[in-house]
């Protein structure tokens, strides 16, 4: 599993910047059958939480009417320079985490 | 009633299964999860979707919300709802306070032709919508429909 968070170079204080993010997750539904008929297993993210210096930006809650490679795109208002730490949970457990980082100029 | 039509009818009364009768597409159960029964308002809200889809596997849609995103006056949350997917409350997104715009994109699936409904959920407790239509030529791979 991965992931990609891409954010602008760097930003001036204050300003608003666009966060786009992008997971690599079959997102598998549970109503598809593989080759042989049998019915493959459900399994979504369901969580995904954005935190940026600790504090929370975003937290979604999601289910299989997400798209397979879940794509997000929100703002965010640039105010220090930090990381942006991405993480998101599937149905059978697995976290997968990301992280990137911005620069904030005066 | 004839007796031809009465057993045309006990035919597709016994081999039509429960399950296979098509359940009428309805949001309001999942809507009420969401607003938990307070005013839903039209209006603040603009749902961004094409109104034809080859193809329901991936639909982009963005969702814009009328506020000016103040610690008061801001949007707590966006939430999408399905008339017709097996799951209905399609995603809910928390903004935190480090938004800066009350907008959000993303790709949905969608099985088969549909409402979507995105649903602001306002800092002082007040619910805004809109709601599209969307024709899918190809439903997702999600239920029998």
């Amino acid at each position: 599993m991965s992931a990609r968070i891409q954010l602008p170079d760097s930003a001036k204080r204050g300003e608003i910047i666009d966060v786009r993010i992008l997971i690599q997750h079959a997102m598998e539904t549970g109503y598809r059958f593989d080759d042989r008929g049998t019915p493959i297993p459900r399994n979504v993210i369901h969580t995904i939480i954005c935190i940026f210096n600790g504090s929370e930006v975003l937290r979604a809650d999601t289910s299989s009417g997400i798209s397979a490679n879940p794509y997000f795109q929100f703002s965010m208002i640039a105010e220090v320079s930090g990381d942006l730490e991405l993480t998101w949970i599937d149905d059978e457990g697995a976290r997968g985490t990301e992280r990137q980082s911005l620069i904030v100029r005066e | 009633m004839k007796r031809r039509n009465f057993m045309s009818l006990l035919a597709a009364m016994i081999t039509l299964p429960p399950g296979a009768r098509a359940q009428a597409p309805s949001s309001e159960p999942a809507i009420i999860a969401v607003t938990r029964g307070a005013k839903l308002v039209r209006g603040r809200v603009r749902l961004e979707m094409p109104v034809i889809a080859d193809n329901g596997n991936a639909v982009p849609l963005r969702v814009t919300v009328e506020s000016p995103m103040t610690l008061a006056d801001r949007v707590k949350a966006i939430h999408l709802v399905s008339d017709r997917n097996p799951v209905r409350n399609m995603a809910s997104f928390h903004f935190g306070p480090a938004i800066g715009r009350a907008e959000l994109s993303t790709r949905v699936r969608l099985a088969g032709s549909q409402n979507v409904t995105a649903i602001a959920e306002m800092a002082d407790g007040t619910f805004w919508m809109d709601r599209s239509h969307i024709q899918v030529t190809l439903s997702a791979c999600v239920d029998e429909s």
